[in-house]
């Protein structure tokens, strides 16, 4: 139940992307077809995932107990940063066909602050977090952040189509069909 | 213009280390020079809400602050406030993690006798516009709870709980379109009006 | 280029939000009202100019393939350093910026002008730039906070314009995305007349 209401929160209430304001950047870059966005909400999802379970082991068994808590964010992100190298490394050479897929999303992820933010909030205080509920966690915030974007990329490749007023085309119209759908995420605020 | 390094692997691994060394020792030494004035911020903090939540005193309710431990894991910080050596009030630092987004952490006074003299919120990411009309600043909701005398709330659905918002069968007014912050404040109050409870003993 | 022109830039030509679109998720997340929108517009701007400084003093002693990773250190010691000053010094903001302060890290706009701009010219300049494009990065997110708190909470800069409550769309979360795309677009059309 514990980690279903987790699940829940992570992908509708509390969406990284329309919620948090986290990886907006990669949302309005790589939205433009459904293909990309799901592209790269795959890698977001592999790296997410893997980035919180190191830097949380990290946070309880180095930076707590040896007291350095203001190392947090140059650690985390160093550990980001080499895992996106590390995955893209791994993946050249165990599956070539899912790097094709992957590899020109990856070094775009180490500034996604999605990573780094999920990373952050899963070894707040508050929340008490132990290992597993941080892994569900990062796994439902990707997959919410996978859910926003494919939704996105779909309502983009349609707006194509339509006939939007001069100064509103591109970017401005995409913002604001952003908008409507943080909104529409809003109607879930009431489940947790 | 100096000629750039080379990328070897050894000068790689050399200014790597010597950039995060310098890196670590410089925020070791900023973390030092602003280790006490963050504490003192907070300390300050502290003194400010107990100021506003009890009536008024001339000891130094901070220094005298002591922690009461409830349950395992639960401890709250209270503060006595004193006018000529006799107790005039107790500031209870109480937090809610039922709140909409994280945990809030109001300041809740008593007076002697159980009766809420006054609310301060210490923290909260509450909505703006809704759930945020708890802080003094933003509104005067949390005006209901100021001389709340909670030892003769009549408890009409027998849970044991005395502060709680309307829908809950409580006394309490929400907060329009924000009733879950406004629970979490009175989950807050509640918590604290136990601990006072247990202090009195 | 002429050292008014590499300053300048920044505010309009080339401003971070309106037109290169970077180091969105602080301009959409902290912008719920004015005061907050200036408050991380200062402090990634100390970040922004302190970084360019010492990457292009650094420059020629960084070798190409660890450039990156060593950038990133240098902003991240200096965002920590944000961090705790700003939580001894003004703690009420540091609070309502929270996790965004941190985030600072992976602003695209620091890591993109230590990488483009920093890392290939003179300290001067690179001092020029950081201010120009972090004081347009803190103009841009003064003015949406500004919008947002206008139309959300009735006041500006905290001082109540008018009675009641205003449509709190605006200062949540769907508000954000909306006054910002609106804002571009009226970038777009000043842009393309002159």
């Amino acid at each position: 139940m514990e980690y279903i209401l987790i699940i829940i929160s992570a992908i509708f209430v509390n969406n990284v992307v329309l919620m948090k304001f986290l990886g907006v950047c990669p949302f309005f870059g790589v939205s433009k077809q459904v293909g990309t966005a799901v592209g790269m909400s795959g890698a977001v999802v592999f790296v997410m995932t893997v980035a919180t379970i190191v830097t949380f082991i990290l946070q309880k068994y180095v930076l707590d107990v040896f007291e350095i808590q203001y190392m947090q964010t140059i650690t985390f992100i160093l550990v980001i940063a080499s895992l996106v190298q590390l995955v893209e490394i791994i993946l050249k050479k165990v599956s070539p066909s899912l790097f094709q897929a992957l590899g020109i999303f990856l070094p775009l992820i180490t500034t996604n602050c999605a990573v780094l933010g999920v990373a952050l909030l899963a070894v707040k205080p508050v929340y008490d977090y132990d290992l597993l509920q941080a892994t569900v966690y990062a796994v439902a915030s990707a997959i919410g952040f996978g859910l926003a974007m494919v939704i996105f990329a779909g309502l983009r490749e349609h707006m194509e189509l339509q006939d939007i007023p001069k100064g509103m085309k591109g970017v401005p119209i995409a913002f604001v069909v952003a908008g409507l759908l943080a909104l529409a995420f809003m109607g879930f605020s009431g489940i947790a | 213009m100096a000629s750039k390094k080379k990328s070897s692997f050894i000068n790689m691994v050399v200014v790597l280390f010597i950039v995060s060394a310098i890196a670590a020792t410089a925020l070791a030494f900023v973390y030092q020079a602003t280790k006490d004035p963050i504490k003192q911020a907070k300390l300050e903090k502290d003194k400010k809400a107990v100021g506003i939540v009890v009536p008024k005193f001339n000891n130094d309710p901070v220094s005298e602050s002591d922690t009461l431990i409830i349950g395992e894991r639960d401890q709250l910080i209270f503060f006595p406030a004193k006018m000529d050596n006799k107790l005039v009030g107790v500031a209870i630092k109480t937090y809610s993690d039922i709140g909409f987004t994280e945990r809030i952490k109001i300041m809740v006074g008593f007076t002697p006798d159980g009766k809420i003299f006054k609310t301060a919120v210490l923290e909260h990411k509450e909505t703006p516009g809704l759930g945020d009309k708890m802080q003094k600043n933003k509104g005067n909701w949390s005006e209901q709870f100021t001389n709340l005398d909670v030892p003769n709330i009549q408890d009409t659905d027998d849970d044991g709980i005395l502060i709680e918002v309307k829908n809950d069968q409580g006394t309490i007014d929400a907060i329009t379109a924000a009733t879950i912050s406004s629970r979490a404040f009175c989950d807050a109050c509640e918590r604290a009006y136990n601990a006072f409870k247990k202090i009195e003993k | 280029m002429s050292k008014l022109k590499i300053f300048t830039r920044g505010f309009f030509s080339e401003n971070a939000v309106f037109v290169m679109l970077l180091g969105l998720c602080p301009t959409l997340g902290t912008t719920t009202s004015a005061v907050n929108g200036l408050g991380m517009g200062i402090a990634t701007t100390f970040v922004l100019v302190m970084s360019n400084i010492v990457v292009s003093l650094v420059k020629s002693q960084i070798p190409d393939k660890v450039r990156i990773p060593s950038f990133i250190v240098i902003i991240a010691s200096f965002v920590t350093i944000v961090e705790l000053t700003m939580q001894a010094y003004v703690p009420d903001l540091f609070e309502v910026l929270g996790l965004y302060i941190p985030l600072i890290v992976v602003n695209c706009l620091i890591l993109g002008r230590a990488e483009a701009f920093a890392s290939k010219n003179k300290v001067s300049d690179s001092i020029l730039d950081g201010l120009g494009m972090g004081l347009g990065f803190t103009m841009a997110l003064m003015m949406l906070g500004a919008v947002r708190e206008i139309l959300g909470s009735g006041s500006i800069f905290n001082i109540s314009i008018y009675e009641g409550d205003g449509a709190l769309v605006f200062v949540l979360a769907p508000g954000a995305f909306i006054v910002l795309g609106y804002l571009i677009a009226l970038t777009n059309i000043l842009t393309k007349k002159s």
